[in-house]
C-alpha cells in the first residue's frame, strides 16, 4: 500500500482543524459543565444515568453533524475550487486521494470524540463516581458510535463523488434514517398481506447498512455489559460495508471527468 | 536530432462534452488531434478562447477522459499514473488549498515524490525563490493576489524537477515583470534539458520561447511547426510615429498618409517605401519618433483561419 | 501500472460488491439471531415512560406510535406460541402507543381484547378497562369504543351493571347502533346469560376485521354452542332418568326413547360424550372449548 492516501488523510486534518471545526468541542465541554452542575444539585442516584446518556447522545450527534456535513464536501470541494486540478498531476491515483480523504475525515473524528470521551470522564467524576469495571461499557458505546461515523462518512463520500453537497447531504440522512429504522421497516412489512411489500422490506433490511446494532448507548447508561460477539460482529459488519462504500466510491470517481 | 520516443504523442485525441440541461447534446471540443513533442522542445499551443488548449491539458493530466484516441506521455499510455512522478502541470486559473500558506503547500506536493523532510525543505526553499514568492512564504493561500497564485501554481509544477512540464497559460494574471521572469523559467527548463509544453493566445510569448508551435482552431489541429513559417510573420507594412516641425504644414505626400494623435503623426506605409518615406520626413525636418514594423495581430491571423477551408491545416507537419 | 492491469483491477473491485453484500447478508442474520434470543432472554423496555417518550417525539410523535403499534403486535404474536408467558410488556406498549397517538383506534380494539384474555392474553381486564376509558375519553362519540367497554365489563368481569351503562352510553352516541339500546335493557333485566354472551361474541366477530380477534370469537362462539348443546343434552338425560329411573347407558337408548334424533355432534362436528351420571362431555377429539369464568381476580393496576 503507497504512502499517498496518508499524506492526503494528514492534509484533510489539517484542513479540518485550519477551519475550526473542532470548536464544537467548546459546545460539549459547556454542554457536560452544566449537565454536570445541574444533575448534581436536583438527583440522587440517576446522576449517572444522566451524564452518560447527555454525554453519549451528545458524542453521536456532534460526529453524525462533521460525518455528514463535511463528509460530502470532501470531495466535491475539491473538484469545485479545482484544487484537484494540480493534486492529480501528482502520482497519486484517484482511489488514493479518495481513501486519504476518507482517512482525514476519520482521523477528525476519532481525535474529536477523544477529546469529548476525555470531557464525558471528566463529568463523570465530577458528578462523584468513581469509575468501575461496568464503564468498559461506555467506551464500547463511544467505539460504536465511531464505527457508526465511520460507516456514516463513508456513505457520504460515496454520494459525493456524484452528486452536491445538498443532495448528498439528503441522500446521507435517508440512509441513516433508514438503516436506523430497518428493522421496523421490515417488520411493517412482515405485518402487510402482500408478499411485495415483504420481500421488499426485508430486501431493504439487509442492504442499508443497520444503524440500530450500532446504539449501545442505554445499555452503557444503565451500567449494563455489552457481549463481546457484539464488539466483533460490528467492527466486521462496519468495515466491510465501508470496504464496499469505498471501492464502489473509488469505481465512479475513477471515471469521472472532473468538469 | 530527436530521441526514440517523444515527449508527448497525441493521436486522434477527441472529447465531446454534453451539453444543455434538458436535451443533452454533444459537442466536441476536441476533434481528432495528433501531434508529437520532441523531448527537449518548448512547444507552444495556440488558439483563440474555446479552441480546446485547456481541454487537450486535462485530458492529458487524466482530469477528463477522450471520447476517442490515445495519448502516451514520455512513452507511457495518459492512465499509466506511475508517469506523473516525471511531469508538471499548472493549472489554468490555478487555486490551492488557501488554509495553507506556501510553504506548506508546497511541502504538500513535494511528499508525493518521496523526498525526506530536509530535502523537502531546501526544494520548497529554493522554488519559492525561482518564483518571487520568498516573501511570502508563510502568508495563507486565501490571502494571495491572482498573480500571486499562478507563481505558486508554476512552483508547485516545477517543484520535483519534472522532464515535462504542461503549463495552461503560464503568463496569465501576472504583471510585466512576473512575465518576464515566467520567461526566464521557460527558458532554463529548456538549458536544463527539460521539455515544456505550454498554452497560450498571446502569440508574442511563443514567437519569443518556442522551438515549435501548434495551432488549435475550434478543437482542430490548423497548423504546426515553427513560430515563423506557422503564423506567418512576414511583415505586412511599417509604422512611422513622427513630430513635425512646429507651426510648418506638412508636404501634400506625407499629409494624405498620416492621422494626426495628439500632436503627433502615425503614417503606414509598406515596407518597400519605408526609406522613401523616411527620406520625405528628413526634408521637412520632421522628428522621428518611432518606426516598427506591422505583423498581423493574432485575431487576424485566426479570422484569417476562419475564412480557410475547414480541415485544410496551414502545414501539416513541418519538421 | 498498466492500462489493461488497471482495468483489471477495477473489475475485480466491482466483483467485490455483490460479495460483500453477501457476507453482510450473512453477519446481519447472525448479529439478528444473538439479538433476538436476548431479548428474549431479558426482555425490557428501555423507556417505559410515555410522557418521556412523548417529549423525545420531537413531534413525530404519531409515527412513533405507529412504531410502537407495530411492535406491540409482534411482542404480541411472537408471545402466542409461548403458554407460560403472559405478555408483561404489552400493557407497557400499548400505554405507550396510545398516549403518542390517542386517535390510534386499533390499539385499543386489540389491546382490550388481549388485555382481558385470560389464556390467549395478559388477563388484564382491569387494564383493558383504563385502556378503553382512555380511548373513548379521547374519541368521544365512538360507539365502537363503548361496545368494546361493554363487553369487557360483560365478559371478562361479569359486571353486568356497568356493561349495561356502557351500551346505553354507545346507543346514546350519533351514530349508535339501536342494538346497543336493546343489549343495554336486556342486561338490566336478565343479566348474563349463555344467550347474550352469543349476541356479544356475534356482535365482536362481526364487527372486527383483525384475524385474530375473529378467530377468539369464532372458538368462544363454538364454545358457547357447545355449552348450550351440553346443556340441552343434560336435560334430555335427566328426562330418561325420570321416565326410566335411571340414566341412559348410550345416545342410542335415548334416541330409542325418541328423547334425540341422530348422533348430537359439537360445532367442529366431533360426537358429544355421556358419561356415567348423564353428563354430556366435549369430545376428547374436539378442539372446541367450553369458556371458562375468570379464575384468578383482576391483579392490582400496573404502576
Ligand atoms: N466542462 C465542460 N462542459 C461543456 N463544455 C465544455 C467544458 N469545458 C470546456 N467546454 C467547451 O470546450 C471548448 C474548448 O474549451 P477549452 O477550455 O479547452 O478552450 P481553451 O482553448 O482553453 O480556451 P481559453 O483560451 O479561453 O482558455 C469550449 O467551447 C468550451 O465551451
Ligand atoms: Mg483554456
Amino acid at each position: 500500500m503507497s504512502a499517498m492516501p496518508g499524506v492526503v488523510a494528514i492534509n484533510t486534518f489539517r484542513e479540518a482543524v485550519r477551519d475550526r471545526v473542532l470548536y464544537n468541542l467548546v459546545f460539549f465541554a459547556l454542554l457536560m459543565i452544566g449537565a454536570a452542575i445541574i444533575v448534581g444539585q436536583i438527583s440522587i442516584g440517576i446522576e449517572r444515568l444522566v451524564i452518560v446518556n447527555l454525554g453519549l447522545t451528545a458524542i453521536s450527534i456532534f460526529g453524525l453533524v462533521m460525518a455528514i456535513f463535511i463528509g460530502v464536501g470532501l470531495v466535491y470541494k475539491e473538484i469545485e475550487k479545482r484544487t484537484l486540478y494540480s493534486l492529480l498531476s501528482k502520482p497519486i491515483r484517484r482511489w488514493e486521494f479518495l481513501v486519504g480523504k476518507y482517512a482525514g475525515l476519520i482521523l477528525t473524528l476519532v481525535i474529536n470524540t477523544a477529546f469529548m470521551t476525555a470531557g464525558l470522564a471528566v463529568a463523570l467524576f465530577y458528578v462523584g463516581r468513581p469509575f468501575v469495571r461496568s464503564d468498559a461499557s461506555i467506551l464500547i458505546a463511544i467505539y460504536f458510535i465511531l464505527l457508526a461515523l465511520a460507516l456514516v462518512t463513508a456513505i457520504a463520500l460515496f454520494f459525493s463523488c456524484f452528486s452536491s453537497p445538498m443532495l448528498s447531504t439528503l441522500f446521507t440522512l435517508a440512509i441513516y434514517v433508514t438503516g436506523l429504522f430497518a428493522a421496523d421497516i421490515r417488520d411493517f412489512g412482515a405485518l402487510t398481506h402482500s408478499s411485495f411489500i415483504k420481500t421488499a422490506t426485508s430486501v431493504l433490511y439487509y442492504l442499508v447498512p443497520n444503524f440500530h446494532d450500532f446504539n449501545s448507548i442505554a445499555v452503557a447508561a444503565h451500567g449494563e455489559s455489552i457481549p463481546f460477539a457484539l464488539v466483533w460482529q460490528n467492527t466486521l459488519y462496519a468495515l466491510m460495508y465501508i470496504a464496499l462504500l469505498l471501492v464502489a466510491s473509488s469505481a465512479i470517481f475513477s471515471r469521472r471527468n472532473l468538469k | 536530432m530527436a530521441s526514440q520516443i517523444p515527449a508527448i504523442e497525441i493521436t486522434g485525441l477527441t472529447k465531446d462534452y454534453s451539453v444543455g440541461f434538458w436535451r443533452k447534446r454533444m459537442r466536441r471540443s476536441l476533434d481528432h488531434l495528433s501531434l508529437r513533442v520532441e523531448e527537449g522542445e518548448i512547444f507552444g499551443f495556440l488558439g483563440p478562447n474555446g479552441a480546446g488548449k485547456t481541454t487537450t491539458l486535462k485530458l492529458l493530466m487524466g482530469l477528463i477522459f477522450p471520447t476517442d484516441g490515445t495519448a502516451n506521455i514520455l512513452g507511457r499510455p495518459i492512465d499509466d499514473i506511475s508517469m506523473h512522478r516525471d511531469i508538471g502541470y499548472l493549472p489554468e486559473h490555478p487555486y490551492f488549498y488557501d488554509y495553507l500558506t506556501a510553504r506548506e503547500l508546497l511541502d504538500y506536493y513535494a511528499r508525493f515524490s518521496h523526498y525526506p523532510a530536509e530535502e523537502r525543505r531546501v526544494r520548497v526553499a529554493r522554488v519559492l525563490e525561482r518564483v518571487g514568492l520568498a516573501s511570502a512564504a508563510d502568508v495563507q493561500l486565501r490571502k494571495f493576489s491572482k498573480g500571486m497564485l499562478q507563481r505558486a501554481g508554476i512552483a508547485q509544477a516545477i517543484i520535483h524537477d519534472p522532464r515535462l512540464v504542461f503549463l495552461d497559460e503560464p503568463m496569465s494574471g501576472l504583471d510585466p515583470i512576473g512575465r518576464h521572469e515566467v520567461r526566464d523559467i521557460i527558458l532554463d527548463l529548456k538549458t536544463q534539458g527539460r521539455t515544456v509544453f505550454f498554452s497560450t493566445h498571446i502569440l508574442s510569448d511563443a514567437e519569443m520561447l518556442c522551438d515549435r508551435v501548434a495551432v488549435l482552431h475550434e478543437g482542430k489541429l490548423r497548423g504546426i511547426g515553427s513560430p515563423g513559417k506557422i503564423v506567418s510573420l512576414e511583415v505586412q507594412a511599417m509604422e512611422i510615429l513622427f513630430e513635425p516641425v512646429e507651426n510648418q504644414p506638412l508636404p501634400s505626400n506625407l499629409a494624405q498618409h498620416a492621422t494626426p494623435v495628439g500632436g503627433r503623426y502615425r503614417m503606414e506605409v509598406p515596407e518597400a517605401e519605408l526609406y522613401r518615406t523616411i527620406n520625405d520626413l528628413r526634408s521637412c525636418s520632421a522628428r522621428i519618433l518611432s518606426v516598427s514594423p506591422v505583423r498581423p495581430t493574432l485575431e487576424d491571423y485566426f479570422l484569417g483561419l476562419v475564412e480557410r477551408k475547414p480541415n485544410a491545416p496551414v502545414e501539416a507537419h513541418a519538421q | 501500472m498498466s492500462n489493461a492491469g488497471q482495468k483489471r483491477s477495477l473489475w475485480l473491485a466491482l466483483a467485490a460488491i455483490p460479495l460483500l453484500f453477501a457476507a453482510l447478508f450473512f453477519l446481519q442474520a447472525r448479529i439478528d439471531a444473538r439479538t433476538r434470543t436476548e431479548a428474549q432472554a431479558k426482555e425490557e423496555l428501555l423507556l417505559r415512560s410515555p410522557a418521556a417518550i412523548e417529549k423525545m417525539s420531537l413531534g413525530y410523535n404519531s409515527l412513533l406510535a405507529d412504531i410502537y403499534w407495530t411492535r406491540a403486535v409482534q411482542y404480541y404474536g411472537g408471545k402466542l406460541a409461548d403458554e407460560n408467558v403472559h405478555f408483561p410488556l404489552l400493557w407497557p406498549l400499548l400505554d405507550i402507543s396510545t398516549t403518542l397517538d390517542p386517535k390510534l383506534l386499533a390499539a385499543y380494539h386489540f389491546g382490550a381484547m388481549f388485555l382481558s384474555e385470560p389464556r390467549v392474553g395478559a388477563n388484564r381486564p382491569d387494564l383493558a378497562v383504563k385502556l378503553i376509558k382512555r380511548g373513548i375519553a379521547a374519541n368521544p362519540g365512538n360507539w365502537r369504543l363503548d361496545a368494546d367497554l361493554g363487553f369487557l365489563y360483560y365478559w371478562y368481569l361479569r359486571d353486568y351493571g356497568d356493561a349495561a351503562a356502557a351500551y346505553l352510553a354507545g346507543s346514546n352516541t350519533p351514530q349508535g347502533p339501536a342494538w346497543m339500546k336493546f343489549m343495554a335493557a336486556r342486561l338490566d333485566q336478565k343479566g348474563g346469560s349463555l344467550e347474550t354472551s352469543r349476541m356479544i361474541w356475534t356482535q365482536v366477530y362481526e364487527s372486527n376485521s383483525d384475524p385474530k380477534i375473529r378467530k377468539l370469537a369464532l372458538n368462544t362462539l363454538k364454545g358457547l354452542k357447545a355449552e348450550q348443546d351440553e346443556r340441552e343434552l343434560d336435560t334430555a338425560a335427566s328426562e330418561y332418568r325420570q321416565r326410566f329411573g335411571h340414566y341412559p347407558a348410550s345416545v342410542a337408548e335415548m334416541r330409542g326413547a325418541a328423547l334425540l334424533h341422530g348422533v348430537p355432534v359439537d360445532p367442529d362436528g366431533y360426537p358429544y360424550v355421556l358419561g356415567p351420571d348423564g353428563q354430556f362431555e366435549l369430545n376428547p377429539h374436539s378442539s372446541v372449548a367450553i369458556p371458562q369464568e375468570p379464575k384468578t381476580p383482576p391483579r392490582p393496576a400496573a404502576k
